[in-house]
């Protein structure tokens, strides 16, 4: 049951990144809301794939790296989702699609891992780690956009042109569509960090200590974003350089992912 | 019923002609209006733009002399002599007219390939015909399919998506920065043609706040006046940079007028927002070493021309895709014109039958005294029934499938056969 879904999944993905595509360059509305609706559909079987995954192991989908990398995937495209109604700009599907596609093949992909942390219950522990890996799914998000600022504004410094600067959004937008993932980002890392440190005080007995280079770690990574967040609504560094600083930023949210968890972290392998 | 079409254009009339051949709303009534009292036309309709002058018509009777009288009826119209007029004047006939205002109206006809204008003015000059009950069914739906493909070609192709004047492609690139121009501020330098140009283009694009700056503060309050502006006082830059999102220079001088430090301060005092700069003088108005300053978008006429030519090489790759469509829609006209006909020719040869009948009757019955007029009268209605199935259940087939149609190369041979020395439908 569970590979129907990921063969669904990406399915709808693929279609949906095809038509994004295909939207970039003809610019047709009816493509587009096409495109849109296969990204819809590839949510809610990511979300069935990722439900029967979990009910086959009897854990969360975060148990593991393959589940968390997974679940990365399904709240960038939820973000990306959301992003696109409320700016009303498609075009950005072309080049987040396949982010998500990535991260979704090289968690159905890879094998199993055998070192798998202890499993944690609880409402507050699944927010925490649901929270925490939203937050990475927006920088990861705020710093696509930033790239395709810096390529956008360097195509238009240069003055060449192509076939599709004409239908990118323009370069305020993807600014504020970046600024709009970053909030999201920092919101939800303020939350679900603050619901790491409850957890942690629910659980210290059982598993969890208080000393944890993790949340030094993130708490450098939102002092980062913050610092952006402040620093891009200033003279010096609106526009190019500010999306510079937020592709930088997202190096640290990539460490954090991957050699924070994996060699510094007890407590936070794959989240 | 053929189809008829004289006119000229910016490719056959020089502007001196075109100035005089073209028509007013009013003068495009008026000779419209003639041209179906005197009978050579019975449906008609008048295009008038600033490239082209050209009338439509439907001919009753299917004569190709009504082109020349409406030649001649034009250079009387305008009072011109025929051997000025003429030599500009283009005819078409039937399907090269269905084929004409499709690719019109597509934009394949245009002085700028693709340009989205002259959809507007046939949709325009259509309804006024319309309004003015002046087209009948065959212009109709002519120009009802000519807005159609002017839709689809402008949907399904690239021809009329990108910027092909110099100012349109600053706007065009303007809206790659800032999105809508809605919200922003533009500063035009200078009063010229080119000014002007912009200054429309930016009032197409509601710009939030428009202000305008000339040597002459006379034009420059002109300008403001006419199109709303707030006049800025020229020399004062570091008050008047500030506050723009957009500046536009189109104005004569020999030393670039807005140099780096001048812009470096107006960017420091906009907290270095972008600034999106378009030099459109000769030699140039903005200083080049401007485009390196951090947030700011320089263009010079030079860059401009360049986009605008690849726009035209990338239109130009549409053009088959354009034609094809413009083809799939005549088909559907020459079926539906043919189909139209195919009724009318029906008609007379079942009216031309019935009255073979009576003549036949008459003549058959003359002598037999013993068929009451009862008997003659079943007769005359047995063999009408006759006349039905032979010809009407043919018809119907005829009517319904188009691929049956297609098989009769020409209606012509069916009124040839059957209506030969008669009056055609």
């Amino acid at each position: 049951m569970t590979q129907t879904f990921v063969i669904l999944t990406v399915l709808a993905y693929v279609s949906s990144m095809g038509l994004y595509l295909r939207f970039l360059y003809s610019g047709k509305e009816l493509t587009g809301r096409f495109a849109t609706l296969l990204m819809f559909l590839g949510l809610v079987a990511h979300y069935l794939a990722l439900l029967m995954r979990a009910r086959g192991t009897h854990t969360v989908p975060y148990h593991d790296l393959q589940g968390s990398m997974s679940l990365f995937g399904w709240l960038l495209a939820i973000t990306y989702l959301c992003l696109e109604i409320y700016h009303r700009e498609r075009t950005v599907g072309a080049f987040v699609l396949p982010v998500i596609l990535a991260f979704f093949f090289a968690a159905y992909l890879m094998p199993e891992h055998a070192n798998a942390p202890t499993t944690v219950h609880g409402v507050v522990f699944a927010l925490h780690v649901t929270l925490s890996i939203l937050a990475y799914a927006a920088f990861a998000l705020s710093c696509v956009l930033s790239l395709m600022y810096l390529a956008e504004e360097r195509v238009l410094r240069m003055r060449r042109l192509g076939e599709v600067v004409w239908r990118l959004p323009s370069l305020e937008l993807l600014e504020r569509m970046s600024h709009t993932s970053v909030l999201v980002g920092l919101i939800t890392i303020v939350v679900g960090t603050s619901l790491g440190f409850i957890a942690v005080d629910q659980q210290i007995t059982e598993h969890y200590s208080y000393f944890d280079p993790k949340y030094l770690f993130t708490l450098f990574v939102l002092a980062l974003y913050a610092i952006y967040f402040r620093l891009a609504r200033t003279g010096a560094w609106r526009g190019a350089r500010a999306s510079k600083l937020c592709v930088f930023n997202f190096i640290f949210v990539v460490l954090s992912f991957t050699v924070v968890n994996l060699y510094f972290s007890q407590h936070h392998r794959y989240f | 019923m053929e189809l008829v079409l004289v006119g000229l254009n910016f490719r056959t009339a020089p502007l001196e002609v075109r100035e005089k051949a073209s028509f007013s709303d009013e003068q495009a009534m008026r000779a419209a209006g003639e041209l179906r009292s005197r009978g050579i036309l019975e449906e008609t309709l008048v295009l008038s733009t600033c490239n082209r002058s050209e009338v439509y018509g439907v001919n009753a009777n299917a004569n190709r002399e009504s082109a020349a009288a409406l030649s001649t009826y034009l250079s009387q119209f305008h009072e011109l002599q025929p051997d000025v007029l003429n030599p500009s004047l283009y005819h078409h006939y039937d399907h090269d007219v269905v084929r004409h205002i499709y690719r019109v109206s597509a934009g394949l006809e245009s002085m700028f390939l693709g340009e989205a204008e002259i959809l507007g003015q046939v949709r325009d000059a259509y309804l006024r015909a319309q309004e003015g009950r002046i087209t009948g069914p065959v212009l109709n739906r002519l120009f009802q399919a000519a807005l159609e493909v002017g839709k689809r070609v402008r949907a399904e192709t690239e021809l009329g998506t990108r910027p092909m004047g110099v100012a349109s492609a600053g706007m065009k690139l303007a809206e790659r920065i800032f999105g809508r121009l809605k919200d922003r501020s533009a500063l035009v330098l200078g009063a010229g043609t080119i000014s002007e140009q912009v200054i429309s283009q930016l009032r197409d694009r509601n710009i939030g706040h428009l202000y305008l700056s000339n040597r002459s503060r006379e034009k420059a309050e002109e300008f403001a006046a006419q199109y709303k502006g707030q006049v800025m006082e020229w020399g004062e830059w570091d008050a008047a940079l500030k506050l723009p999102d957009v500046i536009v220079s189109a104005v004569g001088v020999q030393e670039p007028l807005l140099t780096r430090p001048l812009i470096e301060r107006a960017m420091a005092a906009r907290g270095n927002r972008a600034l999106f700069l378009m030099d459109l003088g000769l030699p140039r108005n903005i200083a080049p070493a401007v485009s390196e300053l951090y947030n700011t978008f320089l263009y010079s006429v030079d860059d401009l021309t360049e986009i605008v030519q690849q726009n035209r090489d990338a239109r130009q790759n549409e053009v088959p895709k354009a034609e094809a469509l413009v083809e799939e829609h005549v088909g559907k006209f020459i079926s539906w014109q043919a189909s139209v006909e195919l009724i009318g020719v029906m008609d007379t040869l079942r009216g031309s039958m019935k009255e073979r009948r009576a003549a036949f009757l008459h003549e058959k019955l003359s002598g037999m005294n013993h068929f009451s007029p009862e008997d003659r009268e079943h007769l005359a209605i047995l063999m009408d029934e006759l006349i039905e199935r032979l010809l009407i259940a043919p018809a119907e087939r005829l009517r319904m499938e188009k691929e049956l149609r297609k098989k009769i190369q020409s209606l012509e041979a069916i009124r040839d056969l059957y209506l030969s020395g008669r009056e055609k439908p």
